[in-house]
């Protein structure tokens, strides 16, 4: 599509979009969000892309396979779910770290349960992209 | 035929030294269990494997699984010696040894579980290394279809097996085997007993190519001679078997399972010893004299009394021990000759005078000539079928053929290759010396056992028959002494006419052989059968392919949408309904304003002639959903929703360019039809949720999630922490599924799409 406006905005949605779908993903565990909602986000940046300029642009963009990115998403996941293994947990137990916590400080909290969620974000928006570059190149 | 491979390649290999040095080392550990065992112990080791659902990976060391341990890894170690040399030089050697070492493996933990859980997994991992190596010479066609044959057969047992051990948890409580025998009669008495039989003997008759499903084992004789010796003769195919002597205790004992097996096992024997005596190739005689061996130990499974257990038990050993040493010697005469064919070979003994000795040594106990360990069996036998409480006459008639024609077959097979007249033998295929003996010391030694064993069987009476009859029987003193000499009784008539019978046999064979060969091509045979069986179930499948698949949205929309509502109203019909409208609550003017938006967005989606407005139609219903979500705060999902609805807005804009317009009026009809089972389940499922709502919430999970959230997970977003973690195992399914949905949708778009179509295009312009 040869639109200016479209392509005009499409340059300031789509790094907003992609901050934005990161933000909602790290906050998902104690607001709305997570990495289904954010990997959704994620995808509509590069679709918007797509529609403002091609598909092969977008997969440029991209930089990886979309696919390769699902497969990259579902094998963090696992990896998530195997961490409890070392510590003689059942599968997917969540394992958390607090950094710096001290008396009364809780941290930075880094988890195996982030990890998953980065996960289900890449899958996500991997698989969408997948099926959606696939359809417009089809068409 | 010998397999393509370098005669001076190296066997002194990692891939040729490895898997005989586990197999050795196995058995001296199951060596170690030996004085426990004999003295009527057992030994259990448990480790805890599924406990939430009693699946556990248990094993039991009992008379039964020591005497098959011992086998399986006795004689593994010596095939695997011999394919050190028989695959040396081989491409793929390196791959060979980790199949046949898996195999070893599942085979043992097929024996030694006490789970029936376990009991399956390992016994489908038979399954599948069996076909692995069937297949293994994959370039050949014939291999590729006897693998797939023995894979489909034995696997559809399998699956009847796992339906039956599952039968058997719901009856008993439990699937361990070893509480399930301690409960006695719990599985005779259960009125399920029927259908547990049924589904065991089938995964047993599978296995162990019971008539009619015995065809895929000689057909397995496309794998490598090591393989046939090992899985396909001496330990495998002796698996199903096995589950009948493990089931033996909880299972045997009713005349349904008396009856079945006597005639089952009874026409297995026979017929298979008949038609061994057609073959010329040797590899192919061995096959069917493996059928007649296994149709027998089903035989005498099938009574109850001490003398048909001893019998079976000790003709288990006896077979495994000769059967084996007959392929390996086979492979040995193959590998220097070139050809296995009965008809040609003759006179060897002078250039392979160790082999000829191996040979005539496991003859001698196939055909049950005293003083080998043979004989003893061939006795046991008869007393056993004597003292069958089925019918004596056919139990006596079945051993008597089926052992003279083994004797006749025994000759053809030890004898005539090494000391009949080779006038036949071209000199390509004439005896270039013995072969190595990495590829001599199995055929030997075992041969040699048997003879050892029929001279001195006091050592495997003590160490491995009676404590095996013990585990069948629960009685070490229902175990009958083996003897070469027990005087002059109806077993040892039974025995001589044997003997005439055989020879008689033997020196007719030829003629009778043409005679079989007439008859064999006029009729049925089960292997062409089962080729029409799978043509049919594919001609099946594409004519339900073409019924269901049109290729027409409307129509699948049509029947997913019946069996939707079929499946409501059948649920409906049984439970009934509990409608009661609830009083309206105060609404804010943004909630009517919102149910107002989605009964336009329908309107238009129903009413518009145009594609794209009527997705836009549903776009708007979809954001009226997620408004829902938003009034009622579920901000996740509401989020999630609207993300969705707009990227299917996009993903159907995008497919409907390929779309042809939306048809015209003339199927006015079928759009009334389409409007009724509309609201027909839309009404339905309104009713329901309407019910549903009336009946009380049971919220202890969402007590729970609430209350726990972020005390034990750190969160306080309950929908992501549950996602996330309380059931992350789920969310993995969950994602695993779209990728495979996202990977496969853009397989069939590539495939259907642009550059199939230009390719056909060109085609069409060629022509």
């Amino acid at each position: 599509m040869n639109s200016v406006i479209l392509n005009a905005a499409t340059r300031i949605l789509v790094p907003l979009l992609l901050v934005f779908s990161l933000f909602m993903t790290l906050r998902g565990h104690n607001d709305p969000g997570g990495g289904f909602i954010g990997g959704l986000i994620g995808s509509t940046a590069f679709i918007f892309y797509a529609i403002a300029f091609s598909t092969a642009e977008a997969r440029s963009a991209l930089r990886i396979e979309p696919e390769q990115l699902a497969i990259i998403g579902l094998g963090l996941a696992l990896l998530a779910g195997l961490v409890s293994i070392v510590f003689n947990e059942a599968l997917f137990t969540g394992q958390w770290l607090f950094l710096g916590a001290s008396e009364g400080e809780k941290g930075l909290p880094i988890s195996s349960v982030l990890l998953f969620d980065i996960g289900v974000y890449l899958v996500v928006m991997g698989g969408i992209l997948a099926l959606v570059f696939a359809l417009e190149e089809e068409v | 035929m010998a397999d393509d491979h370098d005669d001076e390649g190296h066997w002194f290999s990692l891939p040729g030294l490895l898997p005989p040095i586990i197999a050795a080392g196995l058995f001296a550990a199951f060596w170690r269990a030996l004085p426990t065992v004999a003295d009527g112990g057992s030994i259990r080791h448990v480790t805890q494997w599924v406990p939430g659902m009693g699946v556990d990976l248990s094993f039991v060391i009992d008379g039964l699984s020591l005497t098959f341990a011992l086998l399986i890894t006795g004689i593994g170690t010596l095939v695997m010696l011999y394919s050190a040399r028989y695959m040396a030089g081989h491409p793929q050697h390196d791959r060979f040894s980790l199949y046949l070492t898996a195999f070893m493996l599942s085979m043992l933990g097929v024996v030694l579980a006490d789970n029936l859980i376990a009991l399956f997994v390992f016994w489908e991992l038979t399954t599948i290394t069996s076909f692995l190596l069937i297949g293994f010479s994959h370039a050949s066609g014939t291999s590729r279809r006897a693998a797939l044959q023995a894979l489909l057969v034995t696997g559809a047992g399998g699956l009847a097996m796992l339906a039956g051990v599952i039968v058997i948890g719901q009856v008993a409580g439990t699937y361990e085997l070893s509480e399930i025998r301690a409960m006695g009669g719990v599985l005779r008495d259960s009125p399920a007993y029927l259908a547990i039989f049924v589904l065991i003997v089938l995964g047993a008759f599978t296995k162990s190519a019971q008539l009619p499903f015995h065809f895929w084992l000689p057909n397995a004789m496309a794998a490598p001679t090591p393989v046939s010796a090992f899985l396909h003769s001496a330990t495998m195919v002796k698996g199903g078997v096995y589950l009948l002597a493990r089931m033996h205790p909880s299972l045997a004992g009713t005349d349904v399972w008396l009856w079945t097996l006597t005639i089952f096992g009874g026409v297995t024997a026979v017929f298979a010893s008949v038609v061994a005596l057609r073959q010329t190739d040797l590899k192919q005689t061995l096959a069917y004299t493996t059928l007649m061996a296994l149709g027998t130990l089903v035989l005498f499974l099938a009574a109850p009394g001490g003398y048909a257990i001893t019998a079976a038990v000790t003709f288990l050993v006896i077979h495994s021990l000769y059967k084996a040493a007959l392929f390996l010697m086979i492979g040995c005469v193959d590998h220097r000759t070139g050809t296995r064919d009965a008809a040609l070979l003759g006179g060897l003994w002078r250039k392979m005078p160790l082999t000829a000795l191996a040979a005539a040594l496991a003859g001698m106990s196939m055909a049950g000539i005293p003083p080998f360990l043979g004989f003893i069996g061939k006795e046991l036998l008869y007393k056993g079928g004597l003292e069958s409480t089925a019918s004596v006459v056919f139990v006596i008639l079945a051993t008597l053929l089926a052992s003279a024609l083994m004797f006749a077959v025994g000759a053809i097979v030890a004898l005539k290759p090494f000391w009949g007249r080779a006038e036949n033998l071209s000199e390509r295929n004439s005896a270039k010396g013995e072969a190595p003996w990495q590829m001599l010391v199995g055929p030997l030694l075992l041969g040699g056992l048997g003879l050892y064993f029929g001279l001195f069987p006091h050592w495997l009476q003590d160490n491995s028959i009676t404590p095996t009859v013990a585990a069948l029987l629960g009685d070490p003193a229902q175990a009958k002494e083996l003897h070469l000499w027990a005087g002059v009784n109806t077993a040892l008539y039974l025995s001589g006419v044997t003997f005439l019978l055989g020879i008689i046999l033997y020196l007719w064979h030829l003629r009778l052989r043409a005679g079989l060969t007439r008859i064999d091509d006029a009729s049925f045979s089960f292997d062409r059968g089962w080729d029409a069986f799978l043509v049919g179930i594919t001609r099946c499948a594409g004519w339900l392919t073409d019924r269901l698949q049109t290729g027409d949205l409307r129509q699948y929309m049509l029947v997913v949408f019946g069996t939707i509502l079929a499946g409501l109203l059948l649920v409906i019909g049984r439970t009934g309904l509990n409608v009661q409208i609830p009083p309206l609550p105060d609404l804010h003017m943004k909630q009517y304003f919102v149910v107002i938006l989605m009964i336009a967005g329908t309107g238009l989606a129903v009413m518009t002639r145009s594609r794209i407005a009527a997705i836009g139609g549903l776009g708007v219903v979809g954001i009226g959903v997620a408004l829902i979500f938003i009034i009622y705060s579920a901000p996740d999902v509401a989020i999630t929703q609207l993300m969705v609805e707009t990227l299917v807005v996009v993903l159907f804009g995008v497919a409907a360019l390929r779309l042809p317009v939306l048809p015209s009026r003339e199927q006015e009809g079928a759009r009334w039809g389409h409007a009724a089972l509309a609201i027909a389940v839309g009404t339905t499922v309104s009713l329901i949720l309407l019910t549903v709502t009336n009946g009380t919430l049971d919220l202890r999970l969402t007590d729970y999630f609430a209350a726990e959230s972020y005390p034990t997970a750190f969160g306080r977003n309950i929908v992501n922490v549950i996602l996330v973690d309380f059931r992350a195992f789920d969310t993995f399914g969950e994602i695993s599924v779209v990728v495979v949905a996202a990977l496969s949708a853009v397989a069939l778009l590539r495939q259907g799409g642009k550059h199939a179509k230009s390719q056909s295009r060109t085609e069409e312009d060629r022509t």
